[in-house]
């Protein structure tokens, strides 16, 4: 029975995984490579060391897991967030098949501070590689 | 006894098989890029491949300190990451950054 539960576990955490792996090669620009490795290959981790967890069913080894997957749940969201917004300050390109970004002329592109209504001023700079 | 695995092996050796896969795929887009912000996403992705490996790693063996070292590992690249998107977003040239 256990050793059923973490095969399965260890199994669908690493398929997660190599699925997330396959989404960063194939997807067709960067936010989208971002929702493949943020949300796909933190759930794979986690899956795999609650895997571990059950495998040796002993305390210090599951309180090592626990904080070990809480650690990954909450530092991967605020790293993709700070990561996706610093791309985009940067102009990587969106993929041309997007139809629609939310954020467009909603930044103040001097103190990088978004507004919920769009800026009439809010235009890109002339050098800026989206403008 | 903690730390034998199941089926002679054969769930460790078809995860740790997916997750080279993974790593080789993962650092084909770190070599790809196009831009930095593509190669820190590759980046992260190693990591969490990494981390998945030392777990199974930890099985297999029955060493619990893998776990450990899988821990600090995620700290680092946290860090990492945040570094990496600070510098990009102050080089963009204009806002504070914060």
């Amino acid at each position: 029975m256990q050793a059923a539960v973490t095969g399965t576990l260890v199994l669908v955490g690493a398929g997660l995984m190599l699925i997330a792996a396959i989404g960063v090669v194939r997807m067709p620009d960067l936010f989208t490579r971002m929702q493949a490795t943020t949300k796909a290959a933190t759930l794979g981790a986690g899956l795999v060391i609650l895997g571990t967890a059950v495998n040796f069913a002993t305390f210090s080894v599951t309180t090592r897991a626990v904080a070990a997957i809480a650690f990954v749940l909450l530092t991967a969201p605020i790293a993709a967030h700070l990561l996706g917004r610093a791309a985009y300050f940067l102009g990587v390109p969106l993929w041309e098949g997007s139809v629609r970004d939310e954020l467009r002329d909603r930044y103040d592109w001097e103190t990088h501070i978004l507004d919920s209504e769009v800026r009439p001023e809010g235009a890109l700079p002339p050098d800026h590689p989206r403008a | 006894m903690n730390g034998s695995f199941p089926v002679n092996g054969f769930i460790e050796v078809t995860a740790m098989l997916m997750m080279s896969v993974g790593l080789v795929l993962a650092m084909l887009r770190l070599v790809r890029g196009p831009s930095l912000p593509d190669r820190v996403v590759a980046l992260d992705l190693i990591t969490m491949l990494g981390l998945g490996m030392l777990a199974v790693y930890s099985m297999a063996t029955g060493q619990t300190a893998y776990l450990d070292v899988g821990i600090v590992l995620t700290l680092v690249t946290f860090i990492a990451t945040i570094s990496f998107a600070y510098f990009i977003e102050k080089g963009t040239g204009r806002g504070g950054g914060n």
